[in-house]
């Protein structure tokens, strides 16, 4: 190696330039890694100060949730993401766990609620659709509590209404849940204005309370004075006043409904929320319930009250002034009555004229004027309201011939004097009709009519043999003569016929005749002009 | 054993123009009198660049494979990949080989690049005599390998750009690629900015 060395060393090289003190390139290739840590760095406290708060929901099934897929949405905006999938301590419910943004971190708070959403179908509606294709995911409605806090319960339906719709909450009580169901319609007007949220048992199992929600500004329609009946499904009613059918709108029919009406009283104050109110069966039990002045009256009738239901009416002259509360028979004197109570709205009744009603111009009690019209001769009567049904109904009519009779006001209830209907007349004559038949001699009618028929029937039988023989014997004979007739009429035809001989003869003669004609007409000529001759005969022809 | 080199003689090649010229006395640095280009035996602060790069790329690794590289978002959702979650993905759905690809490609080799490059600098930077030999071959092999780790950011663009039909599916370059992209060029920087020769300046300036 040694030896190679001079031959590297060619004395031509030429020397290189000494260059100036350059800056040191030593400072600047730092930069480098110092970006790195600064965007490492960024990113780290990016990540860090970006994590929302964490959460606990509990479902009692995970089905369609998946961890690190599973969004969680408010108002359709993804606020938070499921992480973790786990099973509570004692397997009961499911734990999701999970990730709030930043943001939303005041959202979390005590009355905050989560549900899974689903493709679902309830009756008129079809909900998360878009869930089918993308998967399930957690709704979210930001309660308006101050009270923050990390674990929940899931709900297992959507809720109704989410916290930020403007309206009101009601309350309505009923004896039984009708034929409606959660989102089921609130219609004013049969315009559907909300919807019913929640229903339960009373804790005393008497009762169901049903939470509705009305939003706004249709809440301000519901007043104190404000009745809510059921609009569920078809309310088909056969009554006194025929068959009736009623439905709030197809949609109703299907899932039921609620509605409501408000009376045009402007000193109803508007409810508030909460507010409580009973849920009528329909709308006429709704309406008919709003008359304040309510006066109980029973009738007393001596006829059967068969077609006479609970809830019939009292009708004055078109008009439905009551309804019948209750039936009880009465045992009275020996005899039974029946008593038909009746709560009657005598307000319906108030005639409306000018300045008020006659009743407050005469200034009488109410009782004095029900005395006053009893003693014109207004009574109560059985009456049917359809012949076909055999409803009945009870009506108020003047009866002016009717025995002075007065309302028993120290009855409980009143006691309203009542007249025998018409029915009852129509009853009697039919059974005298009924009896006049019975009476008749049925039995010898027949007799005798069965009689005659077999007489009848003999001389028929009798007609039948004669009829018999006229064809065996007669009719034989009858075709011969008429093929004897047949062939008289033949030869006669044959004789009268253009080229017969008797033709012909007759026609010579008729010749014969007619020359004999034409010379007794010369004899008679020549007689004339020579009647001598008769006696010298004729003479001789001269030459 | 001493290798005779042109440092040793005091020689050094322009970059440029190749001329080789004596290198002024007392290590001041040349200009190289023909073309007027810098001179410099080794490439300069070798060392101490490759450190800073491969700090860097050390830096960059970590977000490259926490942070999405592809977001798929489709009619049926949007879905963000990490290079990790592809791998998996792949793997659980029965594709082994191509799952030992991506994961080879897009995590090994990397990760293996920057181990080897610091064991080189290391190694250089205490004067190592040992596996000289095996250094060099160490790092010709890091030199060929490192392009090929930008497949994964290729394809993504690629995707990328194909798959662009609106709201039916669109898939996006994450922030990992860039910084996985990152990773790759500062390696390859850093590979590039190592010089060889130091690997066996040791055995010189141990005799000489």
């Amino acid at each position: 190696m040694a030896e190679t060395t001079p031959q590297l060393e060619p004395s031509g090289l030429p020397q290189a330039q000494v260059a100036g003190k350059r800056r040191s390139s030593f400072s600047l290739v730092w930069i480098v890694p110092l970006i790195a840590v600064l965007i490492g760095a960024w990113l780290a406290w990016k990540t860090i100060s970006e994590k929302g708060p964490t959460f606990v929901i509990h479902f009692k099934t995970a089905e369609g949730l998946e961890a690190g897929k599973t969004k969680i949405k408010y108002k359709s905006v993804d606020v938070g993401i499921v992480e973790s999938i786990e099973l509570s301590r004692d397997r009961s419910t499911v734990l999701v766990n999970a990730r709030l943004e930043k943001y939303a971190e005041s959202y979390l708070v005590a009355d905050s609620r989560f549900w899974v959403v689903r493709a679902r179908i309830t009756g008129a509606t079809v909900q998360g659709l878009g869930t089918l294709l993308s998967g399930a995911y957690i709704g979210m409605d930001v309660g308006k509590s101050k009270q923050a806090t990390r674990i929940f319960t899931g709900l297992e339906d959507q809720p109704i209404v989410t916290a930020d719709v403007p309206g009101r909450h009601f309350v309505l009580k009923s004896p039984v849940l009708g034929s409606f169901s959660l989102g089921s319609p609130v219609y004013f007007r049969k315009i559907a204005v909300g919807e019913v949220e929640s229903y339960e048992l009373d804790k005393d199992g008497k009762g169901v309370t049903i939470r509705i929600f009305v939003r706004a500004p249709h809440d301000q329609y519901v007043n104190t004075a404000t009745r809510f009946w059921e609009a569920s499904g078809v309310d088909v009613k056969l009554d006194a006043s025929g068959v009736s059918v009623e439905t709030e709108s197809l949609a109703a029919i299907v899932i039921g409904g609620i509605a409501f009406q408000t009376r045009g009283d402007a000193t109803a104050e508007p409810a508030a929320e909460d507010a409580e109110f009973r849920l009528f069966r329909n709308r006429a039990a709704a309406l008919a319930h709003r008359d304040v002045v309510t006066t109980p009256f029973a009738f007393v009738f001596k006829e059967s009250l068969r077609g006479l239901s609970v809830g019939a009416p009292v009708d004055f002259r078109g008009i439905v002034v009551g309804e019948i509360t209750d039936i009880r028979p009465l045992y009275a004197d020996g005899q039974v009555y029946m008593v038909a109570f009746a709560d009657v709205y005598p307000e319906r009744m108030a005639g409306r004229q000018i300045g008020g009603s006659a009743r407050e111009r005469l200034g009488l009690t109410r009782q004095q004027s029900v005395d006053l019209l009893v003693k014109d001769g207004l009574r109560a009567q059985l009456r049917t309201g359809s012949l076909i049904t055999g409803q009945l109904y009870i009506a108020l009519d003047f009866f002016k011939d009717s025995a002075p009779a007065q309302v028993a006001w120290n009855d409980k209830p009143p006691r309203f004097p009542t007249v025998e209907g018409a029915l009852t007349g129509i009853e009697e004559n039919i059974a005298q009709i009924t009896k006049k038949i019975a009476a008749l001699p049925i039995e010898a009618i027949g007799n005798d009519t069965k009689r005659v028929l077999e007489t009848l029937d003999a001389t028929l039988k009798t007609i039948d043999v004669a009829v018999k023989q006229i064809d065996a014997k007669v009719t034989p004979e009858l075709r011969d003569s008429l093929v004897d007739l047949r062939r008289t009429l033949a030869e006669v035809d044959r004789v009268l016929a253009q080229d017969s001989p008797l033709q012909d003869e007759l026609r010579s003669a008729l010749r014969e005749v007619s020359r004999a004609a034409a010379s007794l007409r010369v004899l008679t000529d020549y007689l004339e002009q020579h009647p001598d001759s008769v006696i010298r005969g004729k003479p001789e022809d001269k030459p | 054993m001493t290798a005779p080199t042109a440092a040793g003689y005091g020689l050094v090649a322009c970059h440029v123009c190749e001329l080789v010229t004596r290198a002024p006395r007392g290590g001041a640095e040349g200009v190289c009198p023909r073309c007027g280009a810098q001179l410099h035996s080794r490439k300069p602060n070798a060392v101490a660049r490759t450190w800073a790069l491969l700090i860097a790329a050390a830096i960059l690794y970590l977000p490259a494979n926490i942070e999405p590289v592809m977001i798929t978002s489709s009619f049926l959702g949007t879905q963000s990949d990490t290079i990790l979650s592809g791998v998996a993905y792949l793997y659980h759905s029965g594709s082994w080989p191509l799952a030992v690809l991506v994961f080879a490609a897009s995590i090994l080799v990397p990760l293996l690049k920057l181990i080897a490059l610091s064991y080189l600098a290391a190694s250089v930077q205490s004067r190592s005599r040992a596996n000289l030999l095996q250094r060099t071959r160490l790092y010709r092999v890091l030199e060929f390998v490192g392009r090929w780790s930008m497949l994964d950011v290729f394809v993504v663009m690629v995707l990328a750009a194909l798959v662009n039909m609106g709201s039916l599916a669109n898939i996006q370059a994450g922030r990992g690629a860039m910084f996985f992209g990152g990773v790759v060029v500062l390696t390859m920087l850093a590979s590039m900015s190592f010089d060889p020769r130091m690997i066996w300046d040791a055995t010189r300036e141990e005799n000489g």
